[in-house]
């Protein structure tokens, strides 16, 4: 056991999701006040082939997945959260052969809605390579779920 | 993008209708598997299911972070495919909204180019799996199609 309780609930959500274990996706900080995940530079994300910079699926998916688990900094108990939207703006290219951090924070939680909004950055937090936001629905624990369900699985 | 005659790759592939060779030029697309249909004169974008491209493993459902690559290289694809712009596009905003769970199975997507001034263009893309009028997530993308 850590004594981070966020920092274990975020490396387990993390380990789950198969595409990010694709792209290499890391815990690099998790605190009360939001989420930090590393996204490894690798040939295999490059958008561009002339200049090795990487794609910008790759950036969303790292930016939703810190939207997504950064909720986990404000709910008391772990509740599945689907992206009900998500904006990105690019403010500058990100630089080849590096890694891309994204940082997320909920900046309001209601009964239904978690409001998050982040950005990339590579050296340096201040220089921003993409801003986010994002919302995202509660849909309340997996066990709320089971008993609210009719049939199925 | 100067050492590329993309072009030229856009012409070969319309002839020959096989689009491999414009698609295993971005490592990206071939990472999560994006394919082309031509249809007449529209072009529909696949992304077959993979297990690689799962989020939520509980449903399973596609990471929404895929969909929104496939759909953005999509968008790309088509403004090289139909607005002979000779280079690649780069992104300037991306925003999605998803309808649906992205379950594990075949995806579609289709755009619309809404306006495409000298610098800018403006992309709608909708993506669907069991029919294209219950789409799992729309989308818009401004590009920047001006030399870089």
């Amino acid at each position: 056991m850590t004594d981070n309780p966020v920092l274990e609930r975020a490396q387990r959500f993390l380990a789950a999701l198969r595409h990010c274990q694709v792209l290499g996706l890391s815990v690099h900080e998790a605190k009360p006040q939001g989420l930090t995940l590393r996204l490894p530079y690798s040939t295999q994300i490059i958008g561009n082939p002339e200049s090795g910079v990487i794609h910008g699926g790759a950036i969303t998916t790292l930016m939703d997945t810190t939207c997504g688990i950064s909720t986990v900094c404000v709910l008391p108990e772990f509740e599945i959260c689907p992206t009900l939207d998500l904006r990105i703006d690019y403010m500058r290219p990100a630089a080849p052969h590096k890694d891309v951090y994204g940082f997320a924070e909920c900046y309001r939680v209601t009964e239904n809605i978690i409001f998050t909004r982040g950005y990339a950055y590579q050296d340096n937090p201040d220089e921003p390579i993409a801003h986010v936001v994002g919302a995202f629905m509660r849909m309340g624990k997996p066990t709320d779920l089971k008993a609210g369900a009719k049939g199925g699985a | 993008m100067t050492g590329l005659n993309l072009n030229t790759l856009v012409r070969q592939a319309h002839e020959k209708n096989d689009y491999d060779a414009l698609l295993s030029l971005i490592p990206y697309a071939k990472l999560i598997g994006i394919e082309c249909l031509r249809l007449g004169d529209d072009m529909v974008f696949r992304l077959p299911a993979n297990k690689d491209n799962i989020g939520n493993p509980t449903l399973p459902a596609l990471h929404g972070g895929v969909i929104a690559g496939f759909m953005e290289h999509a968008a790309m694809l088509h403004l090289l495919m139909f607005m002979g712009i000779p280079h690649l596009p780069k992104i300037i905003d991306f925003s999605i909204d998803y309808l649906r769970a992205g379950h594990y199975r075949d995806t579609y997507a289709q755009c619309q180019v809404w306006r495409q001034g000298r610098r800018v263009a403006n992309v709608a893309i909708t993506a669907w799996q069991t029919s294209q009028s219950e789409p799992i997530a729309t989308a818009r993308a401004h590009f920047k199609v001006d030399e870089p």
